[in-house]
């Protein structure tokens, strides 16, 4: 097997049944594998909801480390366009050629620090300080913060035993809490501030509403980016004729980064709570027991995608799930392509070679199905373009 | 060289001129209300959903199935529904009038 390949460890499944099971801390879960059967459960939000117990759409489930209700995520139509439509401009931004230009700055950065090193471990010291750093840009406050979320590490909520853990998430909810407090008492043009002083249904939001966004914004870009970004490094380490028609040809990025999040699928699954007693693809689901959109099963659907294992660099259709799909698709998108555009950008441009010297594989458990997400560590030699 | 008239929701009509290139790169480099092509142009986000005008659609031509997959859970979707980033641009599409969906 290649270092940068990501198996399928759902084919069978998916050809043969079209689900899998997982049981999840005694909730137990029907994963949906086949494209259309999640596109389709995506969008039916009356009979699979995500406006259930705060946690529990979340696979693996939070309901025991968190109270707070992620917004507009754990909401459903027609509330949840109400706050989409407040989040969503904010969400936009990485769309302006100033943020862009911000961006690529830090980005270029981090990569010309890199190619002076004989020896870069890409989760730790490149794409969580990446990531981190260019949250400053998304909730617009200084680059300094970006110390105290690197010191974090790269789960909010799991530490380095990969277990769900209360007192990491307590981090992140007393840092959230402060910076609110701070935004309260001196109001700016950071997110905190900006949330604060938006309407909703005639009232502003509320504090915990704040909580709510700010959490969900830190929580679902954190690990689903640092893959996406280590994934990438080490699928170019591997394809060097990757980087070089990069190099010939920018204006393809676009679609290599959808292909890559296609084939990546930084985020494994999304689960949802079903109302009522239905059937997905001939399989009877009892009500008050979960469903996931197995993103990651389905963005290798043969149905749909030709040669579903091959990174096709320029992929021309390419209708993946990558970023979920229908109401609650990822509200960070922008910002997560934004990254990742001008990541292979710059890479192609200063990067000659890179070279994979040893690394860990991070394999998700999930009963029946074990996948490889991305690597633990990875330790590469960038070289200089010459 | 074909000009092609976005109408958006507001009622404004727009008309503009390309050679090559898809629909919606067109729209997205105008600005055109409403069109947003997310995605870049793969078909993955149905952000550039228009109505093609009835009369056009022998110009167009249908969605394909890959395309009509997406549109089928958009509520907002008709038979003369498209997504412009499978537009291509050419003198076949002269004239036609696309009306935004969002």
């Amino acid at each position: 097997m290649e270092k940068s390949e990501l198996p399928d460890p759902f084919e069978k499944a998916r050809v043969e049944k079209g689900f899998g099971k997982l049981n999840d801390q005694d909730d137990p879960v029907t994963m949906l594998l086949r494209l259309k059967d999640v596109r389709k459960t995506a969008h039916n939000y009356k009979t699979f909801q995500s406006a259930a117990q705060p946690g529990r759409i979340v696979v693996p489930s939070e309901v025991n480390i968190r109270d707070t209700r992620q917004i507009p995520f754990e909401v459903d139509p027609p509330v949840h366009g109400e706050y989409r439509a407040i989040v969503e401009p904010w969400f936009k931004r990485p769309l302006q050629a100033e943020y862009q230009e911000k961006l690529k700055e830090q980005i270029e950065s981090l990569v010309n620090e890199c190619l002076n090193n004989d020896r870069v471990e890409v989760v730790n010291q490149f794409a969580l300080p990446l990531q981190s750093r260019a949250l400053t840009l998304l909730l617009n406050t200084p680059f300094s913060e970006s110390e105290t979320w690197i010191s974090w590490g790269t789960h909010v909520f799991r530490s380095e035993g990969e277990a769900l853990d209360a007192d990491k998430a307590n981090i992140l909810y007393d840092y959230i809490d402060q910076q609110i407090e701070r935004a309260i008492a001196k109001p700016g043009e950071d997110m905190y501030s900006v949330l604060l002083s938006s309407d909703f249904q005639g009232r502003k939001l509320s504090k915990e509403e704040v909580k709510g966004v700010m959490v969900l914004t830190f929580a679902g870009g954190r690990d689903t980016v640092i893959n996406a970004v280590t994934n990438s490094i080490a699928y170019l380490a591997e394809y060097p004729e990757s980087l070089e028609r990069l190099r010939k040809e920018p204006e393809i990025a676009g679609k290599a980064v959808e292909e890559f999040i296609r084939y990546f699928s930084p985020l494994t699954q999304m689960g949802r709570v079903v109302t009522e007693d239905t059937a997905v693809c001939e399989h009877a689901i009892k009500a008050d027991t979960r469903v996931s959109l197995c993103w990651a099963s389905a963005n290798r659907d043969a149905a749909v995608f030709e040669n579903p294992n091959e990174i096709v660099l320029d992929r021309k259709i390419n209708p993946h799930v990558g970023f979920g799909f229908s109401h609650h698709n990822c509200l960070g998108a922008t910002h997560a392509r934004q990254i990742l555009k001008i990541l292979l950008n710059t890479l192609a441009t200063k990067v000659g070679s890179i070279e994979i010297q040893d690394y860990k594989e991070n394999i998700e458990s999930l009963d029946e199905f074990e996948r490889k997400v991305g690597y633990d560590r990875i330790n590469v030699k960038f070289n200089k373009l010459t | 060289m074909a000009k092609i008239t976005f109408i958006t929701s507001d009622n404004e009509s727009i008309t503009l001129e390309g050679s090559s290139g898809s629909v919606m790169a067109l729209a997205v480099e105008n600005g055109v209300k409403g069109i947003d092509g997310d995605c870049g142009g793969v078909c993955s986000c149905a952000t550039c959903h228009v109505h093609v005008s009835p009369e056009d659609m022998k110009k167009t031509g249908t969605a394909s199935e890959i395309e009509a997959d997406m549109l089928e859970l958009d509520d907002n979707a008709d038979e003369f529904s498209r997504l412009c980033c499978q537009l291509e641009i050419g003198d076949h599409l002269d004239g036609v009038v696309l009306r935004v969906a969002k």
